[in-house]
């Protein structure tokens, strides 16, 4: 009896298991609080740094709270960034690949997934390599080969290799879609072909439709490291092509030509501005489809085998 | 018909992939000059690599592939242990667990090269109190110039190299829920303590995981824009001196180094799997 109530106190603090008792839960708690709030330190300072005038930034006694709100530092930025004509463009090369990406390499993973392909295991050992292989190293040639296209310094030269199904990460979207459509039952595909319906027909009818949750997770990754890439596209996209990536990446040079600002010197507080307004529409863009990113690993099945 | 629905990617493998890595390996033995439109290929056998390593002086390039390496000796376990650390506590039964774990991924939509460049340069990257207790001076002080280096670097950087885990913690979580439930419950029924259950039940699940995870954070890395050795490669090309060929030979070195840290990992990760599974 007197164990019983002993090992009853010993499992109210400390659990059967260490998540279940009470010390044990509020460590968890206390361990995922603190650690994620030092992990989004950087965006907290960030975000109070970028709205304080000058006065506050030279205050030492200021660190966290600025005395008031000062947006004077994203109405420069903004003007600096020309942001409406940049995010146009941003959107621009940040959509469209992303869109191609997804529809090449899903049929790509459905032709892995569904039909008996000839040296499938050498067309799997490639993909790996794609993905194994920087594209820093073939960049160079690559950058030939679009100047005498004559599409370097276009749009084209993010668009054409990603319609192809060579853009950003490509490897990975066609694992996804491989894990997605092989998990499909086959009954549905046999129906269909019963029904007289051609691949295509039944690629497009019953493959694609029922596989949205895996098209919707592949379009959002696509989309946003197509919008945090800054390597590539600084070497194909020309100067009248910056995204809102690139002008970050030179912000200072950029900082110096804009028209209208001449008062103003560049200070961390302004930087800091910009930097939010570069990651606002992708931040947007999580905050609502959040679960798609998060859980979309999980459902599409990318971590199977 | 598989090839039918295959043949756009094959196409572009064969253009976009295939094509420019051969080329650009030749390129890498050669003199390239460009002249206006065309194009001047002349072929020098290893005159470009035996440039890079008789190395004239303010050339770094070397330094930053053996800094990039050192680099990814230190991020890569950090990167991995927090991430598995991470996981197992999000995969714990806790109320908000949609709301942790939508803030442990938030940095992977954001992280881009120009942005994590302001909030280093900043000084905005890393915990306060490195900078306040002198760690970096004392990093400096206590190992050698090429060792403290990469490591003052790490300290300087510390946050937002852990937000290198977003995309791995996802992976590990998935991994844990594979796990049965009852496997714990016969492991508890034998008189295992959760740390005994860790280490011979969650770990050995997740050993294929780590696998994965670590190439994941090693190409992750090795193609993040603001590396210092792939740096190299693009401000080469246009570099009177050197051009081309001459960037190309320093993109083969790189990726020589990066095929070795992956056959290393991926060894090393062997023989970790089989310790574990002795266990």
């Amino acid at each position: 009896m007197k164990a019983n109530t002993k090992n009853k106190i010993k499992h109210f603090f400390f659990g059967k298991k260490l998540s279940e008792g009470l010390i044990g839960r509020l460590v968890l708690y206390g361990l995922l609080l603190i650690i994620g709030f030092v992990y989004l330190l950087p965006l907290i300072k960030m975000f109070t740094y970028s709205i304080k005038d000058l006065e506050d930034l030279v205050n030492p006694i200021v660190e966290w709270i600025p005395t008031k709100i000062y947006l004077v530092n994203y109405q420069t930025s903004f003007v600096v960034l020309n942001y409406f004509k940049t995010l146009g463009v941003s959107l621009l090369v940040t959509l469209v690949p992303a869109l191609l990406q997804t529809a090449t390499t899903s049929i790509a993973g459905y032709a892995l997934a569904k039909f008996k392909v000839k040296f499938k295991a050498v067309i799997f050992l490639l993909i790996l390599l794609t993905y194994l292989v920087p594209s820093q190293i073939y960049m160079i040639p690559k950058y030939v080969m679009f100047h005498q296209m004559g599409i370097l310094e276009s749009v084209w030269a993010i668009i054409l290799p990603a319609f192809f199904g060579q853009g950003l990460s490509s490897a990975i979207f066609i694992l996804i879609f491989y894990q997605f459509f092989r998990m499909q039952p086959k009954v549905l595909d046999e129906s269909g072909e019963i029904d007289g319906a051609n691949p295509f027909q039944i690629f497009f009818k019953i493959g694609v439709p029922l596989a949205t949750p895996a098209y919707l997770t592949a379009f959002l990754f696509s989309f946003v490291w197509y919008w945090n890439e800054t390597y590539i596209s600084s070497l194909f996209l020309g100067a009248d092509l910056y995204t809102l990536q690139l002008k970050l990446l030179n912000f200072s040079s950029q900082f110096n030509l804009a028209q209208g600002i001449s008062q103003t010197m560049l200070n961390e507080a302004i930087r800091y501005a910009a930097t939010i307004l570069i990651i606002l529409p992708v931040l947007i863009v999580y905050i609502i489809m959040q679960k798609w990113f998060v859980e979309g690993i999980d459902r599409t099945g990318v971590t199977g085998e | 018909m598989g090839w039918a629905f295959l043949s756009v990617w094959v196409l572009g493998f064969l253009l976009f992939m295939a094509y420019p890595l051969i080329t650009s390996f030749y390129y890498s033995l050669s003199q390239v000059t460009l002249e206006g439109e065309g194009i001047q290929v002349q072929f020098i056998a290893f005159e470009n690599y035996r440039r890079i390593f008789s190395s004239a002086p303010g050339f770094s390039f070397l330094e930053s592939v053996s800094d990039f390496a050192l680099e990814i000796l230190f991020k890569v376990p950090i990167i991995t242990v927090f991430a598995i650390i991470i996981a197992v506590m999000l995969n714990q039964k806790i109320k908000l667990r949609g709301f942790f774990r939508a803030i442990y991924f938030l940095p992977v939509i954001i992280a881009s090269g120009p942005v994590i460049n302001q909030l280093v340069s900043q000084g905005a990257a890393t915990i306060p109190l490195v900078e306040e207790m002198g760690l970096i001076n004392l990093i400096n002080e206590t190992f050698s110039e090429n060792l403290a280096r990469p490591i003052a670097t790490i300290f300087s950087e510390l946050i937002v190299i852990l937000w290198f885990s977003g995309v791995q913690i996802l992976l590990f979580i998935a991994a844990l829920q594979k796990i049965d439930r009852s496997t714990y419950e016969a492991g508890m029924i034998d008189g295992a303590g959760a740390w005994e259950s860790f280490w011979k039940i969650t770990m050995p699940s997740l050993k294929s995981m780590v696998l994965v995870s670590v190439i994941f954070t090693i190409i992750n890395l090795a193609t993040f824009s603001e590396n210092q050795a792939i740096a190299h490669i693009k401000n080469n090309m246009f570099a009177l001196d050197t051009g081309f060929g001459f960037s190309s030979a320093i993109a083969w070195i790189y990726f020589i180094v990066l095929a070795l840290i992956l056959v290393i990992a991926s060894l090393l990760l062997g023989a970790f799997k089989k310790e574990v599974s002795k266990r």
